[in-house]
């Protein structure tokens, strides 16, 4: 095996079932990586060397003895605020930095049971706050495409880590947008599932109402592998949900000979990068060809998806990050006296700038008289927005769109205006807001060289579906094993 | 419409975050700027619509009231900040 990293994570499992390669080669190749790339793309917080090679040889023992998993042996990276037990878990905060969390979060031990192997944790934005991975407190990530553009956020690390075979796949999670986005603008496929499809125990909150966790891949096909592993009812989470984890495999190729592709004109906005409207269009074409029904379709309450996230998204921030008072676990000023003053002292040196931002911004919203003029009424926008979609999904099978209005920006362009950078997620956040599965699918390049990713949104536990249309055009663009040459590494 | 210095101390005090002036200065323009974006929320006519807090129609959710010994306590201290005798250690409560 001359490139192991490269496969696919399903590629990789089959190479192990014939013998070809062991878990063992195949982590220590991405250790080896890790260790040549990843001190220009920044991608990972934490590298877990030692846990992960010995992982990986109970994995090769597993499957010696005959047992057969998805994903056994497979070397996989987690973004850095899912739980993993014994190896620390940030958040890419100040306040967390030294934080070793006593459990795993759910999803992690669904595929540690399965015998994945966890070579580490993905930088991020600071508790998902961002768009750019430029507000995480261990510096930003750079896009492998170009090491001057950012990868998206904020599972930027994982995205970058996933272009950059620096593993076979990847977790995020995707509060409006932070799972797309990032795989847009790496070049990767990336799926929100439906809310509560995935549980949330032990992903350390941001907004509970919207996040979810999700998987980052080189392909559909481990996306969908993924989403069976990691899917599924928890007593530990109330919201997630009990329903039957559906078979996202056996219908993937099936292609979308009279699907009805819902497209809406309210993603087709002024001001929206040129070649990305071009390859969107020409995904469309292609679907049509294939005996698709282009159909396009009105969600008119989509430019209050943003104003409403704004509110709702950090109204809930501001109540989770009250936990962060320096007293049980994390980072605490210990140079003043007395508590409210430690309190006080140790949340302002503890966060970065953006996550403030949003406390204070979730803060006004909730206080006294301005309740029912921002979070009610945000609620409200909301409720209509989730019913614009209901609409639409009663005459078509999924909808398509843009994942991000732009591919990758230049590092440092937008970070000091978090209006123009909350706008990034102007095509995701709605279905967060609705609570709807969408994935992002590669479906070009700009002139430039930067990948471009189309959007599918189906409806509530539609993954299936979802996966199957962007199976449809990621079989036709033909992308899959095209990879970035990282410029500052190579010679 | 700008936010008053006042409304961001009050706001910060009310966050638990003690601002240095300059951030004051830069949140009460960026802050600003945000709500007047959310303020097209005004344009929406909400008058017939319920508010929807969560994306599924859920209900409480109940279990048996029984104790588990799920964590290690160990691991739980070893990343407190301050600790003694087992407890967590905080500064001065009672001030003055």
């Amino acid at each position: 095996m001359t490139d192991i990293v490269s496969l696919t994570l399903h590629e990789l499992v089959a190479a192990m079932e014939k013998g070809r390669v062991s878990s063992r080669e195949a982590t220590a190749a991405y250790l080896e990586r890790i260790e040549k790339v990843d001190p220009v793309i920044n991608s990972y917080v934490t590298v877990d060397g030692e846990g992960a090679m010995k992982a990986a040889d109970e994995a090769d023992k597993r499957r010696a003895s005959g047992q057969r998993t998805p994903v056994l042996g497979a070397p996989l990276a987690i973004k850095d605020l899912l739980a993993t037990k014994g190896i620390r878990t940030t958040c890419a905060s100040k306040i967390l930095e030294n934080f070793v969390p006593p459990y795993n979060a759910s999803a992690v031990e669904k595929l540690l049971a399965a015998g994945a192997v966890i070579l580490g944790k993905t930088n991020m934005d600071e508790f998902a706050m961002g768009s750019s991975n430029e507000t995480s407190h261990f510096g930003p990530v750079k896009n492998p495409w170009d090491i001057t553009k950012i990868p998206g956020g904020s599972s930027g690390g994982s995205a970058a880590a996933v272009a950059a075979d620096l593993c076979s796949a990847a977790l995020g999670s995707d509060t409006g947008g932070s799972i797309r986005q990032p795989a847009s603008l790496c070049g990767i496929v990336g799926l929100k599932p439906t809310y509560g499809r995935v549980s949330r125990f032990g992903l350390v909150a941001f907004a509970s109402s919207l996040d979810q966790i999700g998987p980052m891949t080189k392909d559909i096909r481990d996306a969908a592998i993924l989403t069976g592993v990691i899917s599924g009812h928890d007593p530990k989470d109330s919201t997630s949900v009990d329903t039957a984890v559906g078979d996202y495999l056996s219908g993937l190729e099936e292609g979308v000979e009279g699907m009805v592709i819902g497209v809406p004109k309210e993603y087709f906005v002024e001001g929206m990068d040129a070649d990305v409207e071009s390859l969107v269009r020409q995904s469309l074409k292609i679907l049509e060809s294939k005996g698709a029904k282009i159909k396009w379709i009105s969600l008119p309450h989509t430019k209050y998806a943003v104003p409403a996230y704004y509110v709702i998204a950090p109204a809930e921030a501001s109540s989770n990050l009250a936990r962060y008072d320096g007293v049980k676990y994390g980072y605490r000023d210990q140079a003043v006296q007395g508590l409210s003053a430690m309190y006080s002292n140790t949340r302002n040196k503890g966060f970065g700038s953006e996550v403030k931002r949003r406390i204070m911004l979730g803060t006004y919203a909730l206080s006294a008289g301005y309740y029912d003029a921002y979070y009610l009424k945000a609620l409200k926008a909301r409720a209509l927005i989730k019913r614009d979609f209901v609409e639409a999904f009663s005459e078509v099978s999924v909808i398509m769109a843009p994942t991000a209005p732009s591919p990758a920006f230049g590092l440092g362009e937008k970070i000091d205006d978090p209006l123009k950078m909350y706008l990034s997620d102007i095509f995701t956040i709605s279905a967060n807001l609705a609570g709807i599965p969408g994935i992002s699918v590669p479906c070009g390049f700009t002139g430039v060289g930067a990948p471009v990713g189309l959007q599918v949104m189906g409806s509530y536990f539609g993954e299936a579906l979802v996966m199957r249309a962007a199976r449809a055009i990621e079989r036709e663009v033909g992308l899959v094993g095209v990879k970035p040459e990282i410029r500052a590494i190579v010679g | 419409m700008k936010l008053s210095l006042e409304e961001v101390k009050h706001v910060a005090s009310l966050a638990r975050l003690k601002l240095e002036p300059a951030e004051e200065e830069l949140f009460r323009g960026q802050l600003s700027q945000v709500l007047d974006f959310i303020n097209t929320l005004g344009e929406l006519d909400t008058s017939s619509v319920e508010p929807m807090s969560h994306a599924l129609d859920v209900k409480n959710v109940f279990r048996e009231d029984r104790q588990e010994d799920r964590f290690d306590k160990q691991l739980w201290k070893a990343n407190a900040p301050s600790q003694d005798y087992g407890h967590f250690r905080v500064p001065k409560i009672i001030e003055g």
